[in-house]
């Protein structure tokens, strides 16, 4: 039996938003019963991207994150529908039933990811289907992860390894993670490199203000977990950047150079930091 | 539902499609469906890795919501009449813009126009007759703008509106006098530099280029995975941009974002650097440029204006601290360093501003110091350069043998035959009309030599009437030319005694017209077309793809409403004007498609039906195929290797040469030296001056914001903008609120704050030029003194339809864009140099 899922790399996707078109082309206008009824001319984004936009003035980032349908295992969007208005097929796709749950509009506020769409015009909770119509249809691929350009988005049967998802799951699976596990609903996509927390700032010399310092040791401790301590260099512009952080942590970054004090400057990461520079004085 | 579904084959300028037909309505369209077994894809060794593209196609995203493109509430259906136009009594032109439209029939329609060409052609002769396209909105040999609308044009002897290179200014009217290239309109070759920069680059400096929303012009998203192999392998990334752009979000690279208009500072003190430090590939510098000591004695500050070009000087203009500066030129000239400055090498922004030349001519002279062409030193867009078969002709839209006017197959070439030589140029199109008078430099796209941008051209030229018909087809360019409420006041003039516009959708431009004509898509006529490839002056723009496609392009639908081809409505209007047999030989569209696929190389081996049946065909790399990179043939001192099929020095002695005079890079140009020697704004040596229309200009005490308005992401220029709902839906694409979709315009936090601007507030830019709405995005990706807004919004609507200078609600921020050109000599628009405020709009 397949198993379907989604395995999103975020590191991969610019946010060129094919998807999101490719889903409203596969769906607007279009009823593929029983699986789907058809989504209304506008409003819905059963696949969107969230943009997230983290760090300050030069050191700045800006990622991506394909949100739709998480496919739990749990659930959770069933608990105030009536009988079999929701479902999750033995090949993993939770499906609303167009007919079932028609004048539902509770299952919209039961899923903890926000990723029903209430269609006002046929009083229906509606969401993204896996292109269950395509697959059931001989197809091996979603309409999303097909515009998808650079294999941010993959979709395919995780129970057969030879499947593009099974073969990412595998390469990269040990970084895979669920979108807010504290939800705890099981859900089933699973996500690389979902964007998290970084420090970033330059270190410079005080006796040499006008030259970038290429080589500075910079080590990052968490302070509430004390074995937790990472090193790095900075780069030919002087810069420094620790990556894949804890969210509101207290953290001591420390800039080192030979003949030159150490500094160091205590921060929390409520939100990626852009702490700028740590200037060392000559010993 | 498979029993009443069929299946057709189309292309789009963002990449070939599968569309999906049920009871005569499009249901969905797909990124072409080619079975993977038929894809043949290349593969690029390097660092013992191997790199080979996906067996799929990869759409521009636009692309994929096509079908909502076709139904658009804003599609031209019936002929129309402006309901105060009366071609016989009272014409009202002042009324242009304001009043509205009465449904005529075809017939009617048909008479109007074409008695309107008839009395002003014998009153006046066909000069008296003017009429240009807009770019872009539909793909095909048979169909494209150069096809029917110049045949018919060139045979009613009229005036022709010739384009400035809008994309690529700085490179057109700078780059050519320095490397040449004139042959490709300045832009430099990129043949098989992917795998050049796979193998040797160490580092790649993107210098205002976002190839990731550019795309190579026209192929869809086919390099978005080169960049992602050149990330993974760990290829140091910087972006010189006021704008933190797309590309350097995905690629996660250093940011530098200069004022706009500072960069040529930037790149002088970077050269400053490598001429202190003696870090430039002297040999090359000897052996294969000319003028070398000139440009070092400016740079140095022994030149005519005795001003080193530091790195504090330049961190003082560009706000960049000298210290990244000097630590950006040690790293490039200690690696191997590709330049990334535009979609196609050259382009980006900051060729559109003030003497965008001199930035254009900078970038040839930084990699020309750095012995550019050498393994992993090039002048590179990312977005092409894939291994590709050149060897099979197939007609493209932009050069003669793709064209219905001048190609082979016609018996009659009326494009060559057009008995007036006046002409008109676009960016000044509005002042010729409204003055009677006009004269510029240059002939347009000047590709046929450097001395073409040395002829100067007077209108109205001895012997020929002034303009008093405009024959628009397409029309946007209130999104997209400069400082465009001359562009109204230009249509309500009455010395245009008639307007036609022709378009799918309503442009911005089509309610200022006396007469509206419906056209169809691409995906309601029958057509044929390669990926791509335009043809002309970009030869081989195939190699943005990853393979070559040729695509039938078949009707799938019929046309919507009253909507008509192109060719049908020009067949009809030739017809009342006696000229049928002369216009079409006889010809249908499909005849035409025919005659331009058996003239290819294609029909060799695949005949007309066969490729009509399958729809498509892949032109699959040789199996022996050889990388010959761009440029490599120059730095080893060879005859030129590659494709690039337009340099008119291959094949003969002068094979091993450049374009330029010399043959050699030019530091001090001779073509400059020899035809404008006193040109104080492009002298013969780049220099750098203060933008006229920057921080320290006098305007800045009035209007110290900064806008650019560079090419958009989720749409076409003005394609796909404003007729695609689910375009508009994308998130800041256009930002809905109260039921409007605004146009966004990036403010940095700093900016926001002190004019009490919010985040989703609606604000007003504005300036002496021009007023324009927009929804406000406070954003980290500009910094503070900077505004960033697409340019090329399709929709243009005034709060007071037909007034110059109302304020536009639709998000043209080019009405507030300077008519100031890049200098005196070098008539390219500048629209990245513009001052203005902005203040939240409460009324």
């Amino acid at each position: 039996m397949a198993k379907y899922g989604f395995v999103i790399d975020v590191e991969k996707c610019t946010g060129c938003h094919s998807c999101f078109l490719a889903c409203k082309d596969e769906f607007i206008g279009n009823d593929y019963l029983p699986t789907a009824a058809a989504q209304p001319d506008k409003g819905h984004t059963w696949i969107k991207l969230n943009e997230v936009e983290h760090g300050a003035g030069t050191k700045l980032k800006v990622d991506y994150i394909p949100h739709m349908c998480q496919h739990c295992e749990d659930t959770p969007c069933a608990a105030p529908a009536p009988a079999g208005a929701v479902y999750r097929r033995a090949d993993g796709i939770v499906i609303i039933d167009p007919e079932k749950a028609k004048g539902c509009k509770s299952i919209v506020n039961a899923c903890p990811y926000r990723a029903v769409y209430w269609n006002e015009a046929a009083q229906l909770p509606q969401k993204c289907t896996m292109c269950a119509h395509m697959l059931d249809n001989g197809e091996k691929t979603t309409r999303c992860a097909e515009a998808c350009p650079t294999g941010a988005l993959v979709f395919g049967d995780l129970a057969d390894e030879t499947s593009p998802a099974a073969k990412l799951l595998a390469q990269k699976g040990a970084k895979a993670e669920v979108f807010k596990p504290e939800l705890g609903v099981a859900a089933t996509t699973r996500y690389i490199s979902l964007p998290k927390p970084f420090i970033a700032g330059e270190v410079l010399l005080a006796d040499k203000p006008g030259e970038c310092l290429k080589g500075a040791k910079v080590t990052l401790t968490a302070k509430d977990e004390a074995a937790c301590q990472v090193e790095t260099k900075t780069d030919f512009f002087g810069d420094f950047e620790f990556k894949n952080l804890a969210v509101n942590k207290n953290y001591v970054v420390k800039a080192e150079y030979e003949g030159y004090y150490a500094k160091e400057m205590t921060v929390r990461t409520y939100a990626s930091l852009n702490i700028g520079a740590l200037m060392l004085e000559p010993r | 539902m498979a029993d009443r579904e069929q299946v057709f084959t189309n292309l789009t300028n963002g990449g070939p499609i599968s569309v999906y037909v049920r009871d005569g309505k499009i249901v969905r369209v797909r990124p072409l469906q080619i079975p993977e077994a038929e894809y043949k894809p290349w593969t690029i060794e390097a660092g013992g890795k191997e790199y080979s593209p996906p067996k799929a196609v990869r759409l521009s995203p636009p692309a994929h919501a096509e079908r909502n493109r076709l139904e658009s509430e804003n599609r031209i259906l019936y002929p129309l009449k402006r309901v105060d136009f009366d071609p016989n009594g009272e014409r009202n032109p002042q009324n242009r813009g304001k009043s509205g439209y009465v449904r005529i029939s075809w017939e009617e329609a048909l008479d109007i126009v074409s008695g309107e060409i008839k009395r002003l052609t014998e009153t006046y002769g066909g000069s008296a007759i003017t009429g240009m396209t807009s770019s872009h909105h539909n793909w095909g040999v048979v169909g494209y703008k150069m096809g029917p609308f110049s045949r018919f044009m060139n045979m009613l002897n009229y005036t022709p509106v010739l384009d400035n290179p809008d994309s690529w200014e700085g490179w057109h009217w700078g780059a050519t006098h320095m490397y040449g290239f004139q042959w490709r309109l300045g832009m430099p070759e990129q043949f098989d530099l992917l795998e050049d920069a796979l193998k040797h680059t160490e580092m790649i400096v993107f210098w205002s280029n976002d190839p990731d929303t550019t795309r190579g012009t026209y192929s869809g998203q086919e390099s978005a995975i080169w960049r992602v192999w050149l990330k993974e392998k760990g290829i140091k990334t910087v972006f010189i941009d006021p704008f933190f752009n797309y590309t350097a979000a995905a690629m996660d690279g250093t940011w530098l974002p200069p004022r706009p208009g500072t960069d040529t500072a930037l790149a002088m003190a970077i050269a400053y650097v490598w001429l202190t430090e003696g870090t430039y590939d002297k040999a090359y510098i000897e052996e294969k440029t000319i003028g070398f000591g000139e440009f070092k004695d400016y740079i140095l500050g022994v030149g005519d204006d005795k001003l080193a070009k530091t790195p504090e000087w330049a961190a003082a203009e560009s706000g960049i601290e000298a210290r990244k500066i000097i630590a950006l030129a040690r790293e490039w000239a200690s690696k191997k360093t590709s330049l990334s400055s535009g979609a196609r090498g050259g382009e980006g922004s900051a060729c559109r501003t003030a003497y965008g030349t001199e930035w254009a001519r900078m970038m040839v002279a930084l990699q020309a110091m750095q012995g550019l062409g050498k393994p992993g030193i090039s002048i590179w867009g990312t977005s092409m350069g894939a291994p590709a078969d050149s060897d099979t002709w197939f007609p493209g839209y932009a050069e003669p043998r793709g064209q219905m006017g001048k190609s082979g197959v016609a018996k009659n070439k009326l494009s060559l035959q057009n008995k007036t030589k006046q002409r008109l140029f676009r960016l000044t199109l509005p002042e010729a009309i409204l003055t009677g008078k006009e004269d510029f430099w240059g002939d347009g796209f000047c590709g046929q030599s450097l001395d073409q941008q040395f002829v100067h051209n007077t209108y109205p030229m001895e012997g020929h009437s002034t303009v008093k018909m405009f024959y628009r087809y397409g029309g946007s360019f209130m999104g997209t030319m400069s400082d465009t409420n001359k562009w109204v006041k230009m249509y309500q003039s009455d010395k245009l005694e008639f307007v036609v516009n022709q378009d799918c959708w309503y442009g911005s431009e089509a309610k200022f017209a006396d007469i509206i004509l419906p056209a169809c898509t691409n995906l309601e006529r029958n057509d044929l077309g390669e990926w791509a490839a335009c043809g002309g002056y970009t030869t081989n723009a195939h190699i943005g793809n990853n393979y070559r496609v040729i695509v039938r392009q078949q009707k799938c639908v019929e046309p919507l409403g009253e909507s008509k081809s192109d060719y049908e409505i020009f067949t009809l209007l030739a017809d009342k004007l006696g000229l049928k047999e002369l216009y079409t030989e006889g010809n249908t569209e499909d005849d035409w498609a025919r005659l331009f696929y058996e003239s290819s190389d294609v029909a060799k081996t695949l005949s007309w039906d066969e490729f009509n049946k399958k729809g498509y065909h892949l032109i699959p790399v040789p199996d022996d195929y050889q990388a010959k990179p761009a440029l490599r043939w120059f730095a080893e001192g060879r005859a030129v290797d590659t494709a690039d099929a337009g340099n008119p020095k291959r094949g003969t002695d002068k094979a091993a040469e450049l374009g330029t005079y010399s043959g050699k890079i030019e530091f001090a140009s001779e073509s400059l030296r020899q035809n404008m020697p006193d040109d104080e704004e492009r002298p013969i040596v780049p220099h750098y001056f203060p933008s006229w229309e920057g921080h320290r200009s006098e305007g800045y005490k009035k209007y110290p914001l900064q806008i650019i308005s560079p090419h958009p992401r989720f749409s076409f220029h003005t394609a796909y903008d404003n007729h695609t709902a689910w375009v508009n839906e994308i998130p800041l694409h256009r930002v809905e609120k109260d039921g409007y979709q605004w146009w966004p315009v990036r403010l940095n936090p700093a900016d926001a704050k002190a004019r009490n601007v919010k985040g989703g507030d609606i604000v007003e830019l504005y300036n002496d030029r021009g007023s324009v709405l927009c929804i406000a995005e406070v954003t980290e990706r500009v910094p503070a003194g900077v505004l960033h807004s697409y340019g090329c919004s399709a929709k243009y609507d005034p709060l007071v339809p037909g007034k110059p200078g109302s304020t536009d609600k639709a998000g043209c921020v080019n009405l507030l864009t300077t008519s100031r050109m890049l200098s005196k000599h070098a008539p390219g628009m500048t629209p990245n140099s513009c001052l203005c405020e902005l203040r939240k709009w409460e009324g």
